[in-house]
């Protein structure tokens, strides 16, 4: 897909996460508007799989670790076929396919049930030494939340990764500065996030989480590593799109009511 | 209605006249009702971020050096930090006072990953810790106010959605390791713990209208088990019930068998989440689909009356 096409799905997929949320009356828009340039760009250019064969052995792997964003991943999956737009009304709903946390044995497309912090990198690592026993050149690709990383696990998975050379590994961290009760800086710390993983032997690029442009550029360089892990440290936006929403800790887990819906769809370019 | 994380949040706050008090938080404490102790004693609140492991042990050492500290997060992630709990906090006995919100199906949409239906049969293990499951917010709070003078390790499981309130002004009735008699029947005894205490008076009303008198039991403190109140009731009614938003393995259903098979044992049936996660579903269709209702707890009642010598 070209730029502007993927900036379009970008734009419907946000849709389409304003209105599960708001239709559920819960959920995360915020963490789902930040990833949803970066899961674009993936599937729409490069991510190996096949909607009408989900469990094909030899796809690419992707690992939706901070699983509470699943309403991105959901409005990502439905415009590549996976599941269908109907299915985004079951978000939250008994029975849907779409369960409140992503979740491989519910949704088809979806290879981690999630909803743990911390989990999905070590995930992704038995994936792609999986992949690299099969002699496979598929990659597992990995999204966590910048809060995420503050789970020691993650840490271990890092370190394992370097040390097993993984380079079919590569990881997106969704830097968009707030996890659940406030702003990160005001949780936990993290300092300099790039250089953590420069130092425990990561490949490590910066870039704008929302520039469609630089994401498309990030996995084609992530795709050129072969020897160790990559990283590409996202600065993100919470909330991204939706003025209110943006940069405002209360729209990690809170969806919008009836008047912000509206305000969010004009915002969108959806004409009423 | 009141929410059992709203009574935990209350008495932090209560406790904190007592300068030995700390509060412990891993991004959570907006949802564990712990936010208004850090909003009024950011000095005395240690936000570990997301980190469970780490706030245990972290809990330990300020236990180790005198200080009461509170820890808490979703009852599920608790359990990322059980061997901390166990090694670190349960073998030396120093009392940490951890809290698991948001526990038990009746979680509601977040679905199978936030629901924990195990926390109380796995902390029951640990030697030395309490294990608490209160009904309502009144009852939670006198609970939590009584933790700074047990002088060892806790476990109390709170819900995330409103219940009913049982205590309001009957404080005095709650006791750690005490059991609650809430009404009183000779022809079957329903043990209920938490969001089920309620199910099991609505259940012993609609038994009523057959002619079945039961006895409720809120059995807040799941360890120690209140083992004088149930051979009482073993004796009385001769039948029990065990009803709980938790796996139908090792919880209250689990702890109450244990103790009948070895000492007075008469029919028992266990009402209990079914060998299987939860899913995604609002808090009342989740009881419903795992069989947790009132009506579940009374046809559960009639097989163990009928079960009767
Ligand atoms: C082990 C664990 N602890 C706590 C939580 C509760 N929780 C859900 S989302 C969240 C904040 C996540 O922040 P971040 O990783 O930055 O995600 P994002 O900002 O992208 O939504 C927390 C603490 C969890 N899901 N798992
Ligand atoms: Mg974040």
């Amino acid at each position: 897909m070209s730029i502007p096409e993927l900036e379009e799905m970008a734009r419907k997929c946000r849709v389409e996460i304003c209105k599960m949320t708001h239709r559920a009356q819960a959920g995360h828009p915020g963490g789902s508007l930040s990833e949803i340039d970066i899961l674009c760009a993936l599937y729409g250019s490069r991510l190996r799989a096949r909607p009408d064969d989900p469990n094909w052995e030899d796809r690419d792997r992707f690992i939706l670790s901070k699983g509470h964003a699943s309403p991105g991943m959901y409005a990502v999956l439905a415009e590549m076929g996976f599941i269908t737009h109907e299915d985004l009304k079951s978000y939250r709903v008994k029975g849907g396919v779409c369960q409140g946390h992503v979740d491989m044995k519910w949704c088809p497309g979806v290879d981690f049930s999630a909803g743990s912090l911390g989990m999905g990198l070590s995930f992704g690592m038995g994936c792609a030494v999986a992949a690299r026993i099969d002699g496979s050149d598929r990659n597992a690709y990995v999204m966590v939340g910048d809060g995420e990383i503050q789970e020691g696990s993650i840490w271990e998975a890092a370190m394992a990764a370097a040390h097993h050379e993984l380079g079919n590994l590569k990881l997106f961290i969704d830097c968009n500065g707030i996890q659940n009760d406030d702003f990160c800086e005001a949780q936990m710390r993290m300092f300099d996030i790039p250089a953590k993983w420069n130092s425990f032997g990561w490949a490590v690029k910066v870039i704008d989480g929302h520039n469609m442009e630089e994401i498309v550029r990030s996995l084609e360089w992530m795709d050129s590593i072969t020897d160790k892990p990559a990283v590409v440290v996202a600065k993100t936006v919470k909330g991204k799109g939706v003025s209110f929403m943006e940069n405002n800790p209360a729209f990690h887990g809170a969806a919008p009511s009836d008047e912000q819906l509206q305000l969010a769809l004009s915002e969108l370019g959806v004409k009423a | 209605m009141a929410a059992t994380r709203d009574g935990y949040g209350d008495a932090l706050l209560a406790l904190a006249d007592n300068p030995k008090v700390v509060v412990l938080e891993a991004d959570l404490g907006k949802s564990t009702k712990s936010l208004h102790f850090r909003k009024a004693h950011p000095e005395r609140t240690v936000s570990c971020g997301i980190g469970e492991q780490n706030m245990l042990l972290v809990g330990a050492g300020l236990a180790s050096s005198g200080y009461i500290p509170f820890a808490s997060t979703f009852a599920i992630f608790t359990e990322r930090a059980f061997e901390q709990m166990r090694n670190g906090v349960a073998r030396p006995n120093l009392p940490v006072h951890l809290c698991g919100s948001h526990g038990g199906t009746h979680t509601g949409t977040d679905g199978s990953s936030a629901q924990s239906i195990e926390d109380l049969a796995i902390y029951r293990t640990l030697p030395n810790v309490v294990v608490m499951h209160p009904c309502d917010d009144v009852s939670t709070k006198a609970l939590t106010m009584q933790l700074p003078e047990l002088g060892k390790p806790s476990y109390m499981r709170t819900a995330r959605n409103k219940t009913p309130v049982l205590y309001d002004g009957k404080e005095d009735q709650i006791e750690i390791g005490k059991g609650v008699t809430i009404c009183s029947g000779e022809d079957v005894a329903i043990i209920a713990c938490g969001v089920l205490v309620h199910e099991a008076m609505d259940a012993a009303e609609s038994l009523r209208s057959e002619g079945i008198n039961a006895t409720v039991i809120d059995m807040h403190t799941i360890k120690p088990l209140d083992t004088d109140l149930i051979d009482s009731v073993a004796q009385n009614c001769g039948a029990i019930v065990t009803a709980e938003d938790h796996s139908i393995i090792g919880g209250l259903g689990g702890a109450v068998a244990e103790y009948l098979v070895s000492s007075n044992p008469v029919p028992m049936e266990k009402i209990g989440v079914p060998d299987r996660f939860g899913e995604s579903a609002g808090s009342e269709e989740m009881l419903e689909m795992m069989g947790l209702k009132s009506h579940h707890i009374c046809e559960a009642a009639k097989r163990a009356i009928a079960r009767k010598a």
